[in-house]
């Protein structure tokens, strides 16, 4: 009922861990996807080692989280440990990669294509590096010289852009990314954000702006989903404010054919893969759906 | 559910050993002993810190250490600071009737709190306190109070020159205890579990990582598959026993997992 197939990935079923959750180290990645998730997507890689921001990297407010972690990493050549763990993950793994500029995307997506994840997944879209993602993503040249690019180095590794919300017209850089050669596309990234603590006077956050996820941002995932599914013909791996089967089965009607979870795990934990997994199951059969993929866009006219 | 720091007023500032104070903060939270909160100093950072006093006003103890310590020993009384929390487990002493403590260092802080609840508890009680010299042993007094307290020094200037787990060997070999608990250097600790498998006693020991949401979602913190700040920082023996890298192995600011030795120098 739940099974699906993203871009050639075989997924028993549509949910997935977004980049950036637990997603550094391969135990936990394991350890998620033997809570339930369909494949689990790695913490963004770069070419080099890089710290990120000082704390605090991750708030949560009312209605949402707001981070600005800053891209660490190991380094893409300083992960032989985890990726020998991850050959024991029971489902797909999705290697999300960064770079600063096209030969550091090359770099990147080179070193991990040797490593022969399920998909790599080019984030071209985050918000909390001056120097990396949204400048691609907001514009659907760059967004193309990377997919084109990082596609010449992956082969037939299925690749997914990762695309930013705070661009002028998504479903124009989907499609900029679909003709570069990207098997998929992944929506959305963060929304730009900044939170005061009026005491203070001063930003939360230490790199004051971040990215918003969570509830807040369901709107905004699913009015992007739905230009994207309307701009391309490849899959849609739909993210934006998911912890309930409702909220999974909306961005599907928006046109997504699996789901990203992040900020759900801070708000049910790991246990939220089954959470969801177990609504979308109940409300097919209420509503005498029998398989997943029928519910793929079906909110358009 | 919210994660946000709030301003609380210092209110106290103890000198506790040369290099280590508490301050008192004008915030109420009911938290668990072994427990802890983040503190931040806008501007410049935020680190997670064991809670030493908690009820109508917290407290967190501190030694000097890297560029944050060193900014919050330059506040005053009446100065605020940024908290958040509490986060993490805590100690789990039910049924525990008879336990000792191993407290190395500033390892003493985790355990003031579990200490003081055990002795309401009736729970008989051993301690080992051990720190470089007599004047850097924190939490003498307040220890003392609560059971038998049995020091050792690195240099001898007071009670018995020579290691925790020394004494804690010692002390294995004569009596029982339901739970060994224990916080300090992961060298001491490791030598602790060692010590409780071989004599087969249930231990429980608070660790330690660099940390970042410390509410379980960045990863940043992580012992193999467990979580410092979620499923920690109390660890049990049966979760140590699946976790190879304590002891071992901890994780940079970047996540490059490094040594023990090569993790403790950059936290210098």
């Amino acid at each position: 009922m739940l099974s699906t197939n993203f871009a050639g990935i075989e997924l028993k079923n549509p949910t997935v861990l977004a980049s950036g959750i637990l997603g550094a180290n391969a135990e936990l990645l394991i350890r998620i996807a033997n809570a339930g998730a369909g494949a689990v997507t790695m913490k963004s890689i770069g070419p080099s080692e890089r710290n990120g921001h000082n704390n605090p990297t991750v708030i949560a407010w009312e209605h949402g989280l707001l981070n600005a972690v800053g891209l660490p990493s190991a380094g893409c050549k300083k992960m032989e440990e985890e990726w020998k763990l991850l050959e024991k993950s029971p489902v797909s793994i999705i290697a999300s990669i960064y770079g600063a500029n096209v030969p550091e995307f090359e770099e990147v997506a080179r070193a991990v294509a040797e490593k022969k994840p399920a998909m790599i997944e080019a984030n071209i879209s985050c918000p909390n590096s001056e120097k990396h993602g949204q400048l691609f993503g907001t514009s659907a040249e760059a967004s193309a010289e990377v997919i084109s690019a990082v596609k010449k180095e992956i082969g037939k590794i299925p690749l997914i852009a990762k695309l930013t919300p705070q661009a002028l017209n998504i479903g124009e850089i989907a499609k900029a990314c679909e003709e570069a050669g990207a098997d998929a596309i992944c929506a959305i990234n963060t929304v730009q954000g900044m939170l005061i603590n009026i005491e203070a006077h001063k930003p939360i956050l230490h790199f004051k702006k971040g990215g918003i996820s969570g509830s807040a941002i369901k709107p905004v995932a699913v009015k992007c989903i739905w230009d994207i599914y309307e701009a391309v013909k490849i899959p849609i791996l739909g993210m934006g404010g998911v912890s309930s089967g409702r909220d999974a089965i909306e961005l599907m009607q928006a046109g997504a054919t699996a789901i990203g979870i992040g900020s759900g795990v801070y708000y049910h934990g790991p246990k939220v893969f089954k959470k969801v997994c177990n609504e979308i199951r109940e409300w097919m059969q209420k509503n005498n759906y029998k398989n997943v993929k029928e519910l793929v866009g079906i909110a358009h006219d | 559910m919210t994660d946000l720091p709030r301003m609380a007023c210092i209110k106290k500032i103890m000198q506790e050993t040369p290099s280590i104070k508490t301050f008192y903060l004008d915030m109420q939270m009911n938290a668990k002993p072994g427990q802890f909160a983040m503190a931040w100093l806008p501007g410049i950072d935020e680190k997670p810190f064991t809670l030493t006093a908690v009820g109508k006003e917290i407290a967190i103890t501190v030694q000097e250490k890297g560029k944050f310590t060193k900014a919050l020993f330059a506040l005053h009384e009446g100065n605020s600071i940024g908290i958040r929390g509490p986060y993490g487990n805590g100690f789990d002493y039910k049924g525990v009737k008879k336990a000792c403590i191993v407290a190395g260092g500033c390892g003493a802080a985790p355990v003031l709190l579990l200490a003081q609840e055990l002795k309401k508890k009736k729970i008989k009680l051993k301690i080992i306190l051990g720190a470089r010299t007599g004047k850097e042993c924190l939490f003498k007094k307040q220890l003392a109070k609560t059971g038998d307290l049995y020091i050792t020094t690195d240099d001898g200037s007071e009670g018995e020159k020579g290691f925790t787990t020394t004494a804690l060997e010692n002390f294995l070999q004569k009596e029982k205890f339901d739970c060994v608990f224990a916080c300090g250097p992961e060298q001491m600790l490791s030598k602790v579990f060692a010590l409780c498998e071989k004599f087969k006693v249930e231990c429980q020991l608070n660790l330690e990582r660099f940390m970042k949401c410390s509410f379980g979602i960045c990863g940043q913190c992580a012992i193999n598959g467990f979580l410092v700040c979620k499923d920690g920082p109390v660890f049990s023996g049966e979760q140590l026993r699946k976790m190879p890298e304590f002891g071992n192995f901890a994780r940079l600011k970047s996540t490059k997992k490094v040594s023990l030795q090569e993790y403790a120098q950059w936290r210098q």
